[in-house]
């Protein structure tokens, strides 16, 4: 046979029919929900008196509109303030109950980031197909899983067959090879990636991202890195599986039974790309010299190495660009020639289905431990990426760090990253924000948002500026006091 | 779905790249539960001086003079033109559902988001990738003829311009099957219900790990 991408694996084990013109039927076997992009297909599945053609295969959870403030929290939905929010996480509930699908709802301890909890409950496996009304998730790819954003007609749709009308992807190699720096994370990785290929790059592609640097991340680094796939514009990021794939899964609540271990561990050891297999697309970088990334505009694209100076429109590649790149440094308030260490913040957001694992409060914390945030910041908050991230940070003590430091520790939901909540930027402020997208407006009506990486947004939090967190003196991995 | 087979629009120019779907349609207004009434609220902070929020009467706002749709001569618009990476970011289908709310049919750009894509279709707005520099060519006509409106007949899989010029592109073969049929897609897989059922028995006694029910 022919050698096989892992994608090309991945598509041949899920299809179930094809058609002469390119459009095939593909088997979905995890459907994630969330309050925002399912009360629509469910009306839909009602309206033509349909039912889900395997509950099972769906798992439900509210993120979007949760208020992460404890107060609020500890009255459940009733403690979402805005009605139209709290109608919003009330309808999933009831939907999750009509059709006798699994939710972990928003005072349930496992209830968090679709994205996070997924692969935190071992309901996304290897070999597994998995579709969510929501882009981010080609985080789940991180697990060798063909995975990717959907539309509200394609949720009413896998609801219905448990199946996507799909075309098949062109396959993307983007390869990282050597050392990462110190203080340079997976966030830093992707951002680079982005800046190289762009955010329509990958348009069309299933990225696989490989290489010596991939493989020596945890899975939360690979999911940070899949999970802003669709910032390049691929639908699907993927990483083959390997031994911290396997190690991740073994015990989750989700994952095989003892029983089926050994013989689910044999079939994911096949996902990974065969050694000859062609890509219509390779891309390499060099992870010893990426630095830490900050966006500067208002595209995840718009991103420099944090030695660097904020760009300069007239320098761009064509007038659609520069045009982009002035609007954006309106849009900002930046000028292009100020140096990135040079910005001055106001806010600080540490969560989203980007970084709020563990491993990413612990970077934070890292940084934060025995300091105190500056006095021109209003606000910085940690939000974990749920309910059993927040434990397990609270037991190893980093929630003390962060409030010792000054910053709020939060209760699990999406919260800045898009603002569906209470928790926004105003007009104006500057936030370093270690979630996907910096849009305007993303994170709050004419917020200005910069993406970073946990531990470069707890150093801006601290000298009140970007810093270069190699150049910061902060506590190894294993100095945290807990 | 609603059919689309032939339509003669008047077209209005967004002259903007990597129009996210975040600016198409902000993310307050996805608190809704139904379908429908997103057009008051397309482009909403392009559009409009104030902030937006759900529920409010979209007439009594200060609008934005400036922002290209709210111009006298593009009022009616069927036919957006726009440039490249249209409809990147999250995958909400609020922003087709707002773009076809407000009256749009058709949009033109050299490149769509992939998840965009597949929203629009399925919402029987057909989006038409053109090559940049037609796309230029017809963003230069657009503006510099007021009125200019654009035949698009998709059996045909044709673009013709007042002056008679036929440009031809490319649709995916079953989506246009769709869109000219207005076919319900959930209908049509059902259709093969049987051979899903029998791939899904296969898949199970393949990796029985796949079906677990916790």
């Amino acid at each position: 046979m022919a050698a096989q991408t892992l994608y090309d694996k991945l598509w041949t084990q899920h299809l179930v029919t094809s058609r002469d013109d390119g459009s095939a039927l593909i088997y979905i076997d995890r459907h994630l929900l969330h309050e925002v992009t399912s009360p629509q297909a469910f009306e839909g599945l009602r309206l033509a008196g349909r039912k889900p053609w395997r509950r099972d295969a769906n798992l439900a959870t509210p993120d979007h509109n949760v208020p992460t403030t404890r107060k609020e929290r500890s009255a459940g939905n009733a403690g979402i303030l805005d009605d139209v929010s709290r109608i919003q996480v009330e309808t999933l509930d009831a939907n999750c109950e009509s059709f006798d699908i699994e939710e972990f709802r928003i005072n349930d301890e496992r209830q968090g980031i679709v994205h996070v909890v997924g692969p935190e409950q071992g309901a996304t496996l290897p070999g597994m197909t998995v579709v969510c009304g929501d882009s981010h998730t080609a985080t789940h790819g991180a697990f060798a899983a063909l995975s990717h954003g959907i539309g509200t007609s394609e949720v009413e749709h896998v609801l219905a067959t448990q199946c996507l009308i799909a075309q098949k992807m062109k396959n993307m190699q983007v390869r990282v090879e050597g050392e990462l720096g110190l203080g340079v994370t997976a966030k830093d990785i992707v951002l680079a990636v982005i800046g190289r290929i762009g955010t329509a790059g990958g348009t069309g592609y299933a990225i696989e991202f490989a290489g010596s640097a991939i493989r020596e991340l945890s899975m939360e680094g690979r999911m940070t890195i899949c999970n802003m796939a669709i910032e390049a514009g691929a639908r699907v990021g993927l990483v083959a599986v390997d031994d911290n794939t396997i190690e991740y899964l073994r015990g989750r609540p989700y994952a095989p039974s003892a029983e089926q271990w050994p013989a689910a561990v044999d079939a994911w050891r096949e996902l990974v790309s065969d050694a000859d297999a062609p890509f219509d697309k390779v891309v390499e970088l060099d992870a010893a010299e990426i630095e830490p990334q900050v966006t500067w505009g208002t595209s995840p694209e718009m991103v420099v190495n944090v030695s660097a100076n904020v760009p300069d429109p007239a320098a761009a590649e064509d007038e659609t660009v520069g045009r982009g790149m002035t609007r954006a440094l309106d849009y900002m308030g930046l000028e292009a020639g100020q140096k990135i260490t040079d910005i001055r913040l106001d806010k600080i957001f540490i969560g989203s289905c980007t970084n709020s694992r563990i491993e990413d409060l612990r970077e934070a914390a890292k940084v934060a431990q025995g300091r105190k945030i500056a006095a021109n910041i209003q606000l910085a908050m940690v939000v974990p990426g749920s309910g059993l991230v927040k434990r397990l940070a609270e037991a190893e003590g980093l929630d003390k760090i962060f409030t010792e430091a000054g910053f709020e520790w939060r209760e699990p939901g999406c919260s800045m990253c898009l603002a569906m909540n209470a928790d926004k930027l105003g007009a104006g402020e500057r936030c370093a924000s270690t979630s996907n997208r910096n849009f305007e407006g993303r994170q709050g009506y004419g917020g200005r948002t910069h993406l970073v990486s946990p531990a470069m947004a707890a150093a801006a939090a601290i000298e009140g500026h970007f810093v270069d967190v190699r150049d910061y003196d902060y506590a190894p991995t294993d100095a945290l006091s807990a | 779905m609603k059919k689309f087979e032939r339509l003669q629009g008047l077209v209005a120019p967004l002259d903007r790249a990597n129009v996210d779907t975040d600016l198409i349609i902000p993310k307050q207004f996805l608190k809704s539960i139904k379908r429908t009434g997103f057009g008051p609220n397309l482009f909403d902070e392009l559009r409009y001086l104030d902030e937006g929020y759900p529920g409010q009467d979209a007439s009594q706002r200060p609008l934005n003079p400036e922002f290209v749709l709210n111009r006298p001569r593009y009022q009616g618009a069927e036919v957006l033109l726009a440039r490249r990476n249209f409809g990147c970011g999250s995958s909400r289908e609020h922003a087709p559902w707002a773009l076809d709310d407000f009256g749009f049919r058709v949009v033109i750009a050299p490149s769509f988001a992939d998840i965009f894509y597949n929203n629009s279709f399925k919402n029987g707005i057909l989006l038409i990738p053109m090559a940049e520099e037609t796309v230029e060519r017809l963003f230069q006509a657009t503006e510099a003829h007021e009125g200019y409106r654009l035949d698009i007949d998709l059996a045909k899989q044709r673009v013709i311009t007042p002056s008679g010029e036929e440009i031809p592109f490319d649709v995916d073969p079953f989506r246009k099957h769709c869109l000219l049929e207005g076919l319900d897609d959930i209908g049509l897989t059902l259709e093969q219900g049987g051979a899903i059922a029998e791939f899904e028995s296969r898949h199970r006694a393949a990796q029985p790990w796949l079906f677990r029910d916790v």
